[in-house]
C-alpha cells in the first residue's frame, strides 16, 4: 500500500486511526466523574500532541537515522512560527501560504547552519548547533524586537495590512482558516456524559501529521534512508568508499529543519502568537529528549516522547492540592490529609518532578524507550498467546 | 567557508572587538583593566564548573547533564549551613506586636544562646566560607552515592540514554531542592570583613573610584586558582592522578595493563562533584542562589568544555578564562555602541569561530566524542 | 456466571441498540451559547493561570493563595476579607449570580508559549468563564490576546509594563496593577526630595519590551525634574552576574544608579552593585545612590541587606493602613501565617472586581462584564478610590513610594512607606505617547 511493505502500513494505519480518533481515545472519562482530570481531548492540547510529533519526527530523521544531535533544532521551529505570523499579519489569514512559507523560511535556515555546523561531528557538531539557536533566541529577545516583538512575542494587529484579505469584522481580530474554515471552529458531540470536541484546527493537523509521518516512513525505507544510516554506523568507512557523505548529512538535516519548520508553521496557524521562548536551549533540548524517551531511530517513538511530554506539561500541571482532596473526599479526614501530603510534591507545580522521575525510569528500565515497553508488552502477550496456542490448539481452533 | 578562511573571520572579530575597546581610548584604560578583572572572575566560576565536567568527560566518557545541578546543591550547602547555624528557639515577646496584633515571636539562634551574642554572631557571619568545610565531604559522598548508584550502570550507554538520565537526575535534584527552599533566591552574604570593596586602580596610579573591585570576587578568584591548581596537582603528582591522565588518553590500554580503572572512576565522579559543589559555596555571596541557578549554568560550561576541547583539562580552563574576559569586553558600552547585541551573543560567536577554525576546540584530544 | 451466556453477536446487538437510544436526545452541538462558556449549571469556573515552575514560583504561589482566598469569600467562606470593606455591595457572599465559584489553576512557566497553552486548557477543557494571574508582561500581553480570541475576560495578575494597557490593550482585558509611567510619575518627586534635582541616572534595563518601557518613562520622569540621563545600557536577560555592567557605572560621571530589573534580575543586579561598593562611593561631591523603581517585596528577600535605603515603587504594601488592607491582611495572615505581597493583592482584587462586575452586570456575558467594568469607580479594596478608566482599561489609583527598611523586625517587613503619591499625579491622557499605537477593539463573546 503507498510503496509501504506490510508491517509498515499497518503502523501507519494504526497511527491513522489514533490520530483520526484522538478526540475519543483521549477523553475516556465522563465530563463529570473525578477522573475527567486526566481527559486530554482538547483541542489544543491535542493540536500541540501532533505538532510536537511532527517537530519529533522530523527531528528523528536527522538524529535517529544519522546520529548526529542536534542541540539547536528550536530555533527552526522560531523561525517556521515568526515566519507564519509574518504571512498572517502581512499576507492573508490562510494558513497554507503561512505553511508553505515557513517551510521555505526554516529549509533556507537550516541549509545555512546545517552547512556549517556539519563541518564538524560528534559534540562539536551539537555545541555548534546549540550556539547558532541561542544566539537566535538571544537575538530575537532583544536586539530584533522589531522583527519578533521581543519578550511579547509577535502577535495580529488590528492595524495589520492583510493585503489579500483585510476586510475587518467589526473590531475584531480576523481568524486563521484553510479556505474558509476556521482553525478555531469546533464541534462537540454530547453522549451521556461524555462530551467529545472536533476541532477544524486539529484535524488539519493531524492530517499534516499523517502525511509527514508517511514521508518520513518512506524516507527510512528509502536508499537515500540507507546512506544515512551508513553514516550514522561508520562515516569513516563509507568516505573510504569514495563517497562524499556530507550532501547527505546535509540534506537529512535542511529535512528535518524544515519538518521543525512546519511544526512552527502550525502552531502559529493554530494560535497566532510566535514567541522567543520556542528557540530557547529549553525547547531544543525538550526535542531531544521527546526522541529519545520516546525511542530514538523508531518511526512512532518520537511521537509517543512527544506526547508524553506535552500530556505531563498540560494535564498533570493542572491537578492542584483542591481537587487531591476531592478525589481523596470518601477518606476520614486524617488520611485524606496524609494522602494528599504524600501526592502532593508530584502532582500540580510539581509536576516537572514526576517528569523528571519518569524520565529516569523509562531510560534505566526501557533502555529502547517507549517503543521498548510496547514492545515488552506486546511480546509478553504474544508468548502467552503462543503457548496458550500450542496446548489450546489440540482440542479447538485458535482464536480469531 | 573553508579552513583557511576561518582564522580570518576570528582575527576579523578580533579586531571588530578591539576597535571597539579603543574607540573612546581617553580613559578607557581603567575601563579595561576592569574588565579583565571582570572576565577573571567569570572565568574562574566557568573555569571550575567546565573543569568538574571536563573530567566526568574525559575519563567516564559521560555526558553529565545533572553537573550543573551538582553546582547548585553545593551552593545550598552554604544555605543549609546558614540555615542550621539560625536554627532558634522561638519565644514570644508580650511588649510587640506582630502583623495581626499578636504577641510578636522572637527568634534567637542557638548559636547565639550557646557562644554569647558576638562569637555566636559572628560564627552565623562566616557561614560561607565554613560551609566548605561542611560541603566538602557532603559532595565527595553525594558524588560516590550517584556514581555507584546510577552513572555507572551507564557508561557503556549510548549518550543519548545518559542525556536523559542525566537530564531526569538535573531536574529531581532541583526540585527536590524547590520543595525545600522555595524557589525564590536565598540571600548570603559574606563575612563583614569581605564586604565592600577595594580601589585597586589607586595602586596602579589611577584616580580615586577607577577601578574597584569587590573583596569577595578576589577571594573567590584566588580560591578558584587555588582550587584548579590543586586539581592539576593532585592528576600530575600522585600515582591515581597518573592513571586517570592515561586513563583519559588512552582507556583501552590502560584496562589492557591491567589497571582497573573502573575503581577510580568513582573518585573521579566524587572529584568532580567536589569541584563544582565548592565553586557553588563559594559563589552564594556573588549571587544569591536559587534552585534553577545550576541549569542556568549548564549550557554556559558545556560550550566551555568544548571551546576547550574534549578531553583536555587545560582547555577547559582556558576556554573558561577566555569566554569570560570576552564576555565582559563585549559588555563594554563602547562595544555594544559598534555592535548591538554583541554582548548577547558573544559566547556563541567565540565558540562557532573556534569550533571552525579548529576542529576539535582549543586543545581536544582526537577521537573524543566526535562521533 | 454459570448462567448468563454472553455472545459476541449478541453483545453487539444489544451495544449498537444502546448506543443509539443514548445518542437520539443529543446531537452534535456547534455550542449554540450567546457566548463562550456560558456556565449552564450551579458552578462557575474561573481560571487562575500563574507560574509555578521557573524564578518566579513563589510569586505564583503567593497569587494562588489570594485567589483561593477570594474564591473562599466569594462563596460565603471565611471572614469575607475586603467583600466588607468594598464599596459595591453587590456580591453577597453566595457565589456569582447565586452559581458557587470553583477554580482551575495552571503553570505559566513565566513562558508566552506555555501560558497561552495552559490558559487555553482553562477555556476548552474545565470552561473557564475568567483568565486571571501572571507575574510577567509578556505572559499578560499574550494571554490577554489569546482570552480577546476566545471570547473570555482577562484580569491581569502583576503586569508592569506600559503596553498591557497600551499598545497591547484589548477590550477583554483589564489591569488593576500600575505601570511603569505610574511608577515613574509617582517616584520623580519623591526622588527630587530626597537626592535633589541637580544628578545623573545611569540605566541598567532589562533588555525587553518591560524593561524599555520602564526605562523610558523613568527616564522622561527624572529629566523632567532636573535630572541628566549619562547613559542607558542594556542587559541580557536573566545574566546571573552583572559585574561587567555595573563596574563601569563608577566612573561614568553618573552620581545615581537606576536597575530597570525585576524579580531575579533585580535581585543579582542590586546585590552586584551593592557589593562593588557603589553605595559607599561618592560621585560629582554626592553620595552614590541607586534606585530600584519596580519592587516585588517577595524577591526583594534574596537581595537580603542591600535593599536597605533604596527607594521604589510598589502598587500595594500589606503596612497600609486603610479599611480593605487592614480586612484583608487580616484574613490572608490568619489563613496562610504572613502578609500577602502586592502580588496576592492584586489578585484578589481583580477577582472580587471580576466578580462584582458580573453581579451588576446580571450576566457572564464578557461584554456585559466589560461594560460594567469600564468607568466603574471603587473604594475599598486596598488602594483608595480607585477607577477602571474605559479608555484603555487601566486602574488609577494611588501609588505607593516605598524605601529598603534600615532595620527590619522580620522577614516580611523589608520595606517602608515614604510617600503615598495621589492618583492625580500618576493619571495621564490615554492617548500618551508611551502608550500610543494600540486599539480595545471590540469586545468579544466568542461562540
Amino acid at each position: 500500500m503507498l510503496g509501504l511493505n506490510r508491517k509498515d502500513a499497518i503502523l501507519l494505519l494504526i497511527v491513522a486511526v489514533l490520530a483520526l480518533f484522538a478526540p475519543f481515545i483521549l477523553n475516556p472519562f465522563p465530563v463529570d466523574s473525578a477522573l475527567a482530570q486526566f481527559n486530554a481531548g482538547y483541542p489544543d492540547l491535542m493540536q500541540r500532541f501532533v505538532i510536537f510529533g511532527i517537530f519529533a519526527i522530523g527531528f528523528n530523521i536527522l538524529f535517529g537515522l544519522t546520529g548526529y544531535l542536534s542541540f539547536g533544532h528550536a530555533a527552526f521551529l522560531g523561525v517556521g512560527s515568526y515566519s507564519a505570523v509574518w504571512m498572517f499579519k502581512l499576507l492573508s489569514m490562510n494558513v497554507l501560504p503561512a505553511l508553505v512559507f515557513s517551510v521555505v523560511i526554516a529549509g533556507l535556515f537550516a541549509l545555512v547552519i546545517g552547512y556549517v555546523s556539519l563541518r564538524r561531528s560528534g559534540i562539536y557538531f551539537s555545541i555548534l548547533t546549540l550556539a547558532f539557536a541561542q544566539m537566535s533566541f538571544n537575538l530575537a529577545y532583544s536586539v530584533l524586537t522589531p522583527i519578533t516583538n521581543g519578550e511579547t512575542g509577535l502577535q495580529l494587529a488590528l492595524t495589520d495590512p492583510r493585503i489579500l484579505d483585510s476586510a475587518q469584522v467589526g473590531g475584531s481580530l480576523p481568524v486563521t482558516s484553510l479556505f474558509g474554515a476556521e482553525m478555531r471552529s469546533a464541534m462537540t458531540l454530547d453522549l451521556a456524559g461524555w462530551s467529545f470536541t472536533f476541532s477544524v484546527g486539529y484535524y488539519l493537523c493531524a492530517i499534516i501529521m499523517l502525511i509527514a509521518f508517511y514521508l518520513s516512513v518512506r524516507l527510512f525505507r528509502s536508499p537515500f534512508g540507507l546512506m544515512l544510516r551508513a553514516i550514522k554506523s561508520n562515516q569513516q568507512r563509507l568516505n573510504y568508499t569514495g563517497l562524499e557523505s556530507r550532501p547527505y548529512t546535509l540534506a537529512a538535516f535542511v529535512i528535518s529543519g524544515m519538518y521543525a519548520g512546519l511544526a512552527g508553521g502550525l502552531l502559529a496557524s493554530m494560535d497566532p502568537l510566535a514567541g522567543a521562548d520556542r528557540m530557547q536551549w529549553t525547547a531544543s533540548g525538550e526535542v531531544v529528549l521527546m526522541t529519545i524517551l520516546g525511542g530514538a531511530g523508531t518511526l512512532i517513538g518520537p511521537v509517543l516522547g512527544a506526547g508524553f511530554i506535552k500530556y505531563f506539561e498540560n494535564i498533570f500541571s493542572k491537578i492542584n492540592e483542591s481537587i487531591l482532596h476531592q478525589w481523596f473526599a470518601f477518606l476520614p479526614d486524617g488520611v485524606q490529609d496524609f494522602i494528599v501530603m504524600i501526592l502532593y510534591p508530584f502532582i500540580g507545580k510539581g509536576w516537572s518532578l514526576t517528569l523528571g522521575i519518569m524520565f529516569m525510569l523509562v531510560v534505566i528500565f526501557l533502555p529502547g524507550g517507549l517503543v521498548e515497553g510496547g514492545q515488552r508488552i506486546a511480546r509478553l502477550f504474544r508468548r502467552t498467546k503462543t503457548t496458550d496456542g500450542d496446548v489450546v490448539s489440540t482440542k479447538t481452533k485458535p482464536a480469531e | 567557508m573553508t579552513e583557511q578562511t576561518c582564522p580570518v573571520i576570528l582575527a576579523y572579530a578580533l579586531v571588530l572587538v578591539g576597535t571597539g575597546a579603543s574607540h573612546r581610548m581617553a580613559g578607557t584604560m581603567d575601563a579595561i583593566i576592569l574588565q579583565i578583572l571582570n572576565g577573571l572572575d567569570k572565568g574562574a566560576a566557568y573555569a571550575l564548573i567546565a573543569l568538574g565536567l571536563t573530567l566526568i568527560f574525559g575519563t567516564l566518557g559521560v555526558v553529565n547533564f545533572a553537573h550543573g545541578a551538582l553546582f547548585m546543591i553545593g551552593a545550598f550547602c552554604a544555605v543549609a549551613l546558614q540555615a542550621l547555624f539560625n536554627a532558634s528557639t522561638v519565644t514570644l515577646d508580650p511588649t510587640k506586636l506582630d502583623f495581626l496584633g499578636n504577641p510578636a515571636k522572637v527568634e534567637t539562634p542557638y548559636l547565639v544562646s550557646w557562644f554569647g551574642p558576638e562569637m555566636g554572631a559572628s560564627i552565623i557571619d562566616w557561614s560561607v566560607p565554613l560551609a566548605i568545610l561542611f560541603a566538602f565531604p557532603i559532595m565527595v559522598i553525594f558524588g560516590f552515592v550517584l556514581e555507584r548508584g546510577l552513572i555507572k550502570h551507564f557508561y557503556k550507554r549510548p549518550h543519548a540514554d545518559q542525556i536523559l538520565v542525566t537530564f531526569g537526575l538535573a531536574i529531581v535534584l532541583q526540585e527536590i531542592v524547590k520543595y525545600f527552599f522555595g524557589a525564590n533566591p536565598i540571600p548570603t552574604s559574606a563575612p563583614d570583613v569581605f564586604r565592600g570593596s577595594l580601589d585597586f586602580g589607586v595602586w596602579l596610579g589611577f584616580e580615586a573610584n577607577a577601578i574597584i573591585y569587590p573583596y569577595w570576587r578576589l577571594v573567590y578568584f584566588a580560591f578558584a586558582a587555588l582550587l584548579i591548581a590543586s586539581v592539576f596537582g593532585f592528576l600530575q603528582f600522585t600515582t591515581f592522578g597518573m592513571v586517570v591522565r592515561a586513563g583519559m588518553a588512552d582507556r583501552e590500554t590502560v584496562g589492557l595493563l591491567g589497571i582497573d580503572i573502573d575503581k577510580r572512576f568513582t573518585l573521579i565522579f566524587g572529584l568532580a562533584a567536589a569541584v563544582a559543589g565548592l565553586a557553588g559555596v563559594m559563589y552564594t555571596p556573588i549571587l544569591s542562589p536559587n534552585y534553577h541557578m545550576g541549569m542556568d549554568f549548564l549550557v554556559l560550561s558545556f560550550v566551555v568544555v568544548v571551546v576547550g576541547g574534549m578531553g583536555s583539562l587545560p582547555g577547559a580552563v582556558l576556554a573558561g578564562f577566555l569566554l569570560g574576559i570576552l564576555q565582559s569586553f563585549a559588555s563594554m558600552n563602547e562595544v555594544k555602541s559598534l555592535i548591538p547585541g554583541i554582548d548577547q551573543i558573544i559566547i556563541y560567536l567565540v565558540a562557532i569561530i573556534i569550533l571552525l577554525s579548529r576542529p576539535r576546540g582549543l586543545m581536544g584530544r582526537k577521537g573524543v566524542m566526535e562521533e | 456466571m454459570s448462567n448468563s451466556r454472553f455472545t459476541r453477536r449478541g453483545l453487539l446487538k444489544s451495544g449498537t441498540l444502546a448506543g443509539v437510544g443514548l445518542a437520539m436526545p443529543t446531537i452534535f452541538t456547534s455550542r449554540a451559547n450567546a457566548f463562550t462558556n456560558d456556565p449552564t449549571g450551579g458552578t462557575v469556573t474561573l481560571g487562575f493561570n500563574v507560574p509555578q515552575t521557573g524564578a518566579y514560583a513563589d510569586e505564583g504561589a503567593d497569587e494562588l493563595r489570594a485567589f483561593e482566598l477570594a474564591v473562599e469569600h466569594l462563596n460565603g467562606g471565611g471572614d469575607g476579607g475586603m467583600l466588607s470593606t468594598f464599596s459595591s455591595k453587590a456580591l453577597q457572599g453566595n457565589g456569582i449570580l447565586g452559581k458557587k465559584v470553583q477554580f482551575v489553576t495552571g503553570d505559566t512557566q513565566t513562558k508566552s508559549d506555555a501560558a497561552r497553552a495552559s490558559a487555553q486548557s482553562m477555556i476548552q477543557k474545565d470552561g473557564a468563564i475568567m483568565i486571571s494571574g501572571g507575574s510577567s508582561s509578556g505572559v499578560a500581553v499574550a494571554v490577554q490576546g489569546l482570552c480577546q480570541e476566545a471570547g473570555v475576560i482577562f484580569m491581569a495578575g502583576l503586569t508592569h509594563s506600559n503596553d498591557t494597557t497600551g499598545k497591547d490593550r484589548k477590550a477583554n482585558g483589564f489591569r488593576h496593577f500600575f505601570n511603569a509611567y505610574m511608577s515613574a510619575a509617582a517616584l520623580a518627586p519623591v526622588l527630587k526630595g530626597l537626592y535633589g534635582s541637580d544628578r545623573a541616572a545611569y540605566h541598567l534595563t532589562a533588555d525587553y519590551t518591560w524593561g524599555w518601557t520602564q526605562e523610558e518613562s523613568i527616564a522622561a520622569a527624572t529629566e523632567a525634574i532636573g535630572w541628566s540621563t549619562i547613559n542607558k545600557v542594556r542587559t541580557p536577560l536573566g545574566l546571573g552576574d552583572y559585574s561587567s555592567y555595573i563596574a563601569p557605572v563608577l566612573n561614568s560621571g553618573a552620581d545615581v544608579l537606576i536597575l530597570n530589573h525585576y524579580g531575579g534580575d533585580m535581585v543579582n543586579s542590586l546585590t552586584n552593585a551593592v557589593q562593588f561598593g557603589i553605595r559607599d562611593r561618592q560621585a560629582n561631591g554626592k553620595n552614590f545612590e541607586i534606585v530600584v523603581p519596580l519592587y516585588s517585596e517577595l524577591m526583594a528577600r534574596g537581595a537580603g541587606q542591600n535593599i536597605k535605603g533604596i527607594p521604589g515603587s510598589q502598587n500595594w504594601d500589606w503596612k497600609l493602613q486603610d479599611d480593605g488592607t487592614k480586612a484583608f491582611v487580616k484574613s490572608f495572615g490568619t489563613k496562610f501565617g504572613f502578609p500577602p505581597s502586592q502580588a496576592a493583592q492584586t489578585c484578589y482584587a481583580q477577582t472580587l472586581l471580576y466578580a462584582d462586575a458580573v453581579t451588576r452586570a446580571g450576566t457572564f456575558n464578557p461584554c456585559g462584564v466589560v461594560e460594567a467594568l469600564e468607568g466603574f469607580e471603587f473604594d475599598g479594596l486596598g488602594n483608595g478610590k480607585t477607577l477602571y478608566r474605559a479608555e484603555d482599561h487601566q486602574c488609577f489609583k494611588d501609588v505607593i513610594v516605598v524605601r529598603g527598611k534600615e532595620n527590619p523586625e522580620n522577614e516580611f517587613d523589608l520595606v517602608e512607606i515614604v510617600e503615598v503619591t495621589p492618583v492625580g499625579q500618576v493619571t495621564y491622557a490615554p492617548d500618551h505617547p508611551m502608550f500610543a499605537g494600540g486599539a480595545l477593539g471590540a469586545c468579544n463573546p466568542g461562540a
